[in-house]
């Protein structure tokens, strides 16, 4: 996935990660890109090891509102596989697109074959790498298929720009390509509102 | 030396001799500033960390003064071998600003043209000015740079005014429990503890400490810098003694105990110090030169910036944090900001919570 993000960022580019994590992207995108980047996270640890890797990081709620960004002050927004943990992800997303010049979205595919499979099979909630919780303690609250959120990019008038497919392993297939919400595990998109 | 702490720490006097002018227009004819420090410069001069007291601090941060083997410092649980201010890394300065009463040129000095105490003649100083006069420390100790200037409150807003003033003396920046400027609660507080002095009937007269407005002026701030639930865990409704007793001495513990505060304060330290300080505080606005607005006024800084905040903190909440955390990211400026999480108000700033310990640590030690 790293691969796919560091191509669409230019060198030395002011970059926002929503949702940071342990800075592990931000980290790799400063030492090849030599980007200037910031963090957001709330959670403790994720701060700590950002701050760790020399990232800045801000402690913040993004379901809170990101008022406090301003209107396209970063040349990319990017959002990896923390949307589905949001509160109010429509709201976000167009934030996303307010701040950033450019915004970069990726999501754990919740339709793919092995969760359907798992569904079908056991009766449970599917795990998996990219899905590790049980169900009781997972943080993500809004898990979609890449059907539904092309869908909500079309009802919001988001226009996808590009969008590349791929396994938990940052594969690429034919499957993931030509029957991407059986096969793909992780979509990342390039999205844009046209003004 | 044991591991945790300094020992016993000599403090050193620096005195300037040159003319100092003032924000205000006035002049200082030089000044002294006592100062203490801990831990080895380094061969390259680059780990110099300097550290700015709050309103009523001073420059005994750490350690043991030579006279007193009771009370460390009032950083001390922060500064020293391993600790966030780690002086096994870190040459550390720690002075008592212009204005105070603990061996700085301040009120209580002596004008050496009226051979008497300056008193309320002391012209008032600004951060802005604090700020010039420890730059001048800066260059008597030969420090090209700061690698780090931090400090709580008051404290704080010194170190966001060195970045702002001084932009290429300074590499990291602390930021702790602040705010960019007061508030007008902020400074209706001030006015209160500023009356409370002014009225008391010894400081009209002007020849005796005013003992009672001082302590009134210390019970009132003291108050401000804890949070309800750290005086309910600490006091709640305790009584002195068994029953009430319908009458107006002191029955709860929490009277008892901001008496004592008041006594102790106001027997030690200056009145006219008090009420500098808090003036210093209300006139803190960096963005007064640039229109008011802190974007612009951030805009030229060149340090790394840690905000820190305290959840449960009044006085400067962590809504005043996110402000400057917010005007730095508007300018396009490296921060992190946490807010810890934290019952102490803000006095939290000065207990060593795990968390804020290693952020601290963490940031200071990262290379930019």
């Amino acid at each position: 996935m790293f691969n796919i993000i560091k191509e669409w960022i230019p060198e030395e580019s002011h970059i926002l990660d929503l949702g940071c994590g342990d800075g592990s992207m931000l980290a790799d995108l400063k030492n090849e890109l030599n980007i200037n980047g910031l963090g957001v996270d709330i959670e403790e640890k994720n701060i700590q090891l950002s701050l760790e890797k020399g990232l800045s990081v801000i402690e913040q709620d993004i379901d809170l509102g990101l008022e406090n960004f301003k209107n396209k002050s970063f040349d990319v927004v990017l959002m990896s596989q923390s949307f589905q943990t949001l509160k109010k992800p429509e709201t976000a997303l167009n934030e996303i697109i307010r701040i950033g010049n450019e915004s970069i979205v990726s999501i754990p595919n919740f339709a793919n074959l092995r969760c359907r499979i798992q569904l079908f099979i056991t009766g449970k909630m599917p795990i998996s790498s990219a899905l590790p919780h049980d169900w009781h303690s997972t943080p993500n609250l809004h898990l979609c298929s890449l059907k539904d959120f092309e869908e909500l990019c079309t009802n919001a008038n988001i226009t996808i720009a590009e969008r590349k497919l791929i396994k938990n392993s940052g594969k690429s297939t034919i499957l993931t390509r030509s029957f991407p919400n059986l096969f793909a595990e992780i979509a990342v998109y390039k999205i844009f509102k046209k003004s | 030396m044991s591991n945790k702490s300094l020992g016993i720490v000599k403090p050193e006097i620096f005195s300037y001799k040159e003319n100092f002018p003032l924000e205000s227009g006035k002049n200082l004819k030089g000044f002294d500033l006592i100062y203490e420090t801990y831990g080895e410069l380094s061969k390259s001069k680059d780990n110099a960390i300097l550290i700015c007291h709050a309103l009523s601090g001073n420059h005994h941060a750490a350690g043991f003064a030579p006279d007193d083997d009771k009370k460390p410092g009032w950083w001390n649980e922060l500064i020293g071998p391993g600790k966030a201010f780690d002086s096994n890394k870190f040459f550390i300065v720690s002075l008592n600003n212009l204005g105070g009463c603990h061996g700085s040129t301040g009120p209580s000095s002596i004008d050496p043209e009226t051979g008497s105490k300056f008193g309320k003649d002391f012209p008032l100083v600004t951060v802005k000015d604090w700020i010039n006069s420890q730059n001048i420390l800066r260059e008597f100790l030969q420090i090209d740079c700061w690698h780090s200037v931090a400090g709580g409150s008051l404290g704080g807003m010194q170190a966001l005014q060195w970045s702002i003033d001084y932009p290429e003396k300074i590499k990291k920046a602390v930021v702790i429990a602040a705010a960019p400027k007061l508030s007008a609660q902020n400074i209706a507080f001030n006015e209160v503890a500023r009356q409370a002095i002014v009225t008391d009937p010894n400081f009209e007269k002007g020849t005796h400490h005013p003992k009672r407005g001082l302590g009134l002026a210390r019970m009132l701030g003291h108050i401000t810098y804890l949070s309800e639930e750290v005086m309910k865990e600490k006091f709640d409704r305790d009584l002195k003694k068994d029953k009430i007793e319908y009458g107006y001495g002191i029955e709860f513990e929490v009277e008892s105990y901001l008496r004592y505060q008041a006594d102790n304060f106001s027997d030690k330290f200056d009145a006219h110090t008090y009420l500098l300080m808090t003036k210093a505080l209300d006139y803190f606005d960096p963005s007064k030169y640039f229109e008011g607005d802190l974007i612009s006024t951030l805009e030229n800084t060149k340090s790394e910036f840690l905000v820190v905040s305290f959840s449960s903190d009044w006085r400067f909440s962590p809504k005043r944090s996110k402000e400057i955390v917010n005007s730095l990211i508007a300018a396009k400026k490296s921060v992190s900001y946490v807010n810890i999480d934290s019952y102490q108000g803000h006095d939290g700033f000065l207990f060593p919570d795990d968390r804020y310990v290693k952020t601290i640590k963490t940031f200071l030690s990262s290379n930019v």
